[in-house]
């Protein structure tokens, strides 16, 4: 039997090759066939994964929601010190200087990357904006959220912290940071289905030791991962009670 | 701070719903609210604090070892109306989501405004505890919620 794989889409572009390094030493630790599946849309994703296509995903906090109260995935493990933070971020010669200059009519330049955009709603809310008086255009990507900020089609602009250090530095050069989210405890994680489910001890023993020789120090690497920390299912339950306080 | 704050300091015998009382001494000082943080909280059915992140033990200026095992209402203002607190238990024992701007007291007796949200937390069809999240309002809103709140404290 192959399962299937997939990676939340806010992967920074540069880490699809560790990926793919991770799905082989995937198969290669476990013994078994592992389909990677890479999407750049999360609705594209999010439908396949109603579709219960997927046994292993690497996926955003909003996701993980479902896949767990839902579809019945459980949590392994998350990235050593790498919670999803939001930054949101104006052109560097923009008059803005902190969220309450912002004024209704703003113009906001997002994602469909759930977690990054409710997190940046919410930053906007001490400012009394919300979806009904700001003008919000969703992009394919943060480069071209970044592009839109740059050359004066959007005020704000919404960005993972990790995809936002990760723009060019010529791009981050012509933007400044108005503010950033400082929540910590809110994370990506590998959670594993129903199907794969007799696996799990040896994933998570082969996950929390990878760090330790050469190639799987090596294929974290090239994801951008230093180490994975152990998850276990109230760390996940938490987490999601979270997610759900910011969703109206 | 607030434009109408006096630093005034005033001694309060604050009167909780389970029939306790304390002595608070109230300062009339705003802390600003952080941008960008979320003061999170965990109690347990009760109200017992369970856990607290870190923006929560730096904005209440408890420390942890304070806040764990403390009542929430260790947080409640005098200037709270009983009557919010009541809607607040009321939504969250239908096992609803509950929001509303509540202002909290520091343990210093300066207040700090916040948006609060509250879900029950459900584990294999029982309730386990209570889930915090605060994050920083308008100054629109908490102008809106002190009118509201004097309002209903006068009827109280």
């Amino acid at each position: 039997m192959t399962f299937n794989l997939s990676v939340s889409p806010d992967f920074a572009p540069d880490h699809i090759s560790g990926w793919y390094f991770f799905n082989t030493w995937l198969q290669r630790t476990l013994d078994i066939g592992i389909h990677l599946e890479l999407y750049d849309s999360f609705e594209a994703q999010r439908k396949d994964i109603r579709a219960d296509k997927f046994d292993l995903i690497y996926a955003n906090p909003y996701d993980a929601s479902m896949l767990v109260r839902e579809l019945g995935f459980q949590a392994v493990a998350k990235p050593a010190s790498q919670p999803d933070e939001t930054i949101i971020a104006v052109n560097a010669e923009s008059d803005f200087h902190s969220v309450e200059d912002l004024t209704v009519g703003c113009r906001v330049a997002t994602t469909d990357d759930p977690d990054v955009h409710t997190m940046g709603m919410i930053m906007l809310e001490s400012a009394d904006l919300d979806s009904s008086n700001v003008e919000i255009k969703q992009h394919s990507s943060y480069v071209v959220g970044a592009k839109n900020l740059l050359n004066g089609d959007a005020d704000v602009g919404f960005f993972l912290k990790d995809a936002y250090e990760e723009l060019s530095e010529l791009i981050r050069s012509r933007m400044r940071v108005l503010v950033g989210s400082e929540i910590s405890v809110v994370h990506h994680s590998l959670l594993v289905g129903p199907r794969m489910a007799e696996y799990i001890p040896a994933l998570q023993t082969a996950l929390l030791t990878m760090q330790d020789d050469e190639k799987g120090k090596g294929v974290l690497e090239s994801m951008g991962i230093t180490s994975w920390e152990p998850m276990d299912a109230e760390q996940t339950e938490f987490m999601i009670d979270l997610i759900d306080t910011l969703i109206d | 701070m607030s434009e109408q704050d006096t630093g005034e300091m005033r001694t309060v015998e604050i009167a909780y719903f389970d029939g306790t009382k304390r002595t608070a001494a109230i300062v009339d000082r705003e802390v600003p609210y952080p941008d960008g943080k979320l003061i999170v909280s965990r109690t347990d059915p009760q109200g017992v604090i369970t856990h607290a992140n870190q923006a929560f033990i730096d904005m209440s200026g408890y420390c942890e070892s304070e806040l764990i095992g403390a009542k929430h209402y260790i947080l409640r203002h005098p200037d709270m109306p009983a009557v919010a607190f009541k809607d607040l238990w009321d939504t969250i024992g239908r096992g609803e989501k509950w929001n509303g701007y509540v202002k909290n007291l520091c343990k210093d007796g300066s207040y700090y405004w916040v948006k609060a949200t509250v879900i029950p937390n459900i584990r294999n069809g029982q309730l386990v505890g209570y889930t915090s999240v605060r994050r920083k309002p308008s100054r629109r809103k908490i102008e809106e919620s002190e009118v509201l709140y004097k309002t209903l404290l006068a009827e109280e």
